[in-house]
């Protein structure tokens, strides 16, 4: 194997290790440990939010998979991408200003302590916290999965020393650093993705010959490669249309992305955070699936969709050159998973434990105890990672369109419509999570040509105003 | 979005901000869905190009990429209002 790939990609990761270390010497001087911890201290400027965003969003089945897909479908897969741009500016906007005053008034640290405080409610707390530990810990863990096999893949070493050296990599920042050391290390990741796609795309361009070759040996091998429907024509304006809700707008329910939006110092950090999300979401979305399609022509006959990426790495560029640029999809798994394993540790420690087991335990305690979830948590993620049990595979499939259709409404529901009530609330996550593992059980093709997330979050919303205003009765209305 | 009338006053503009936002989206998906099966249903022999690419994906793709850019850009600069988060700074009752 190449060791002038393998140094640069070494080189990124004690370069993030670094960060991480030296983020966590500000948490040693913490009074609030526990908001220091899990946010940030409400802190985070503007250039950084756009980037932790846009690089916990773009995970490895964005980075690694997506070009893949776009490899065998062509110009309509990046189309659908680009349905990604809208998360670039509408999570903050919805969300927005009342949630960041919400958030503040009812002192939240989590999305679920927002929930407790808008709800009150016991049930709507356990239920919220459940989804969370269960959906993200699979989602993680298949995070970690694809991490292994890029690293893998590119240097040759074994799939658990792989495993280990992604595992040791993220772990300790996020052990010892907390909320500021992953957002840091996000903007790290995301700067090395926004340019990372950028050298590809031109070096992949040229190789091929320019564009207009390039389209030119596309045409010549399928045509429909060239139109919106796919390679193979099955790619229908609804179905494509239905992701709009999945990776566009739906994203604003995630909590990995949701807990951002209560970690920003001012509205000034959100007015520039808004502008260069979108630009940055675009960008990338734009770049990293083109280099998917063109990399056809250059290379052909590529069997599986996670390697074109490394593939065409190698080929356009020198090595020491493709090392930093493989670098870019390493980054973007890490970005997600370093803020998947701090959310799952937040829900544990702060939603779990502190709301109803001590409630009155110290600042020392707080401290200690969420270092060790986190330690527990991480560990336990990479034994499973050693070899995935097939329930863990099972879950990751509910993990995204499943946690939007449980905290869609609730969230922004509960932000904006003062009659929404506890009631609501936990049929619509109820409903949601349950009609998505439904659909998805019982039908093979999907429902009206629309991706599975699009009932559930339909009927999740109508049960949330149903049942709200039969139980209006039952709770006095909310108070801003 | 009907709020009582003592309620802080900072939430008008952030209703008013969250409605920008969903009117972003919107134009955002007419414009995406339009120039993409609009020029693009049609044979990919017929289809005409902008810089070697067909233009379908020019317009509704790179377009529309640019165009939200200028859009959010124009929103956030002149009709956003910066509001104070912290409670005592802030429009108490």
């Amino acid at each position: 194997m190449n060791l002038s790939v393998i140094i640069p990609l070494l080189l990124f990761l004690m370069l993030i290790f670094f960060i991480g270390l030296w983020s966590s010497r500000q948490l040693h001087a913490s009074k609030n440990f526990l908001e220091d911890y899990f946010l940030g201290g409400r802190q985070l400027g503007g250039f950084i939010l756009a980037m932790t965003m846009t690089a916990t969003y773009g995970s490895a089945s964005s980075f690694v998979g997506g070009p893949g897909v776009a490899y065998t479908q062509g110009l309509g897969w990046v189309l659908l991408a680009m349905s990604q741009v809208a998360t670039g500016y509408f999570v903050l906007m919805i969300l927005g200003k009342k949630f960041a005053i919400m958030a503040r008034k009812y002192n939240a640290v989590t999305l679920i302590d927002f929930l407790k405080g808008r709800y009150n409610s016991k049930w709507v707390v356990i239920t919220s916290a459940l989804s969370i530990i269960i959906f993200l810990f699979s989602a993680m863990a298949a995070q970690w999965v694809g991490g292994a096999r890029l690293i893998e893949s590119i240097t040759g070493l074994s799939y658990t020393s792989a495993l280990f050296l992604f595992a040791l990599s993220v772990l300790v920042y996020v052990i010892i650093g907390g909320f500021r050391a992953v957002a840091l290390t996000d903007t790290v990741q995301g700067i090395v993705m926004f340019f990372g796609t950028l050298i590809l795309l031109v070096a992949t361009i040229i190789a091929g010959g320019g564009v207009s070759s390039i389209v030119a040996d596309l045409s010549a091998e399928n045509p429909n490669l060239l139109t919106p429907y796919g390679s193979n024509l099955d790619l229908t304006p609804s179905y494509v249309s239905s992701f709009w809700i999945l990776v566009g707008v739906g994203v604003v329910g995630l909590p990995q992305v949701t807990v951002r939006a209560m970690s920003y110092n001012s509205s000034k950090a959100m007015h520039r955070a808004l502008i260069i999300g979108t630009i940055v979401v675009g960008f990338i979305m734009l770049n990293m699936h083109l280099i998917g399609v063109f990399a056809r022509p250059i290379l052909p006959g590529i069997e599986v969709g996670d390697k074109v990426m490394p593939l065409i790495a190698q080929e356009v560029l020198p090595p020491w050159l493709a090392g930093i640029v493989l670098a870019a999809p390493m980054a973007a798994i890490m970005s997600t998973v370093d803020s998947l394993l701090l959310l799952v540790s937040s829900a544990i420690v702060k939603d779990v434990y502190l709301n109803y087991m001590k409630p009155d335990a110290s600042n020392q305690r707080v401290k200690k105890l969420s270092i060790t979830i986190t330690s527990v948590l991480g560990i336990l993620v990479f034994l499973m990672a050693l070899n995935p049990p097939d329930l863990l595979i099972w879950l990751n499939l509910f993990a995204f369109g499943g946690l939007e259709a449980v905290f869609i409404w609730p969230i922004v529901m509960g932000l904006y419509w003062s009659k929404g009530n506890k009631y609501g609330a936990l049929s619509s996550m109820v409903v949601g999570i349950g009609s998505y593992i439904a659909i998805d059980q019982l039908t093979t093709t999907p429902l009206f040509g629309m991706h599975t997330v699009v009932l559930p979050v339909l009927s999740s919303l109508v049960v949330y105003v149903l049942v709200s205003l039969f139980t209006q009765h039952k709770v006095t209305e909310h108070r801003f | 979005m009907d709020n009582n009338k003592n309620s802080d006053p900072r939430f008008k503009i952030a209703h008013r901000e969250a409605l920008i936002g969903v009117g972003l989206a919107i134009i955002n998906f007419v414009w995406w869905y339009g120039f993409a099966y609009g020029l693009g249903d049609q044979a990919p022999e017929d289809y005409s190009y902008i810089w070697g690419l067909p233009s379908w994906f020019v317009y509704s793709c790179i377009g529309g990429f640019i165009l939200m850019t200028i859009l959010v850009t124009f929103v956030v600069t002149v009709w956003f209002k910066e509001v104070p988060f912290d409670e005592e700074e802030g429009g108490a009752e």
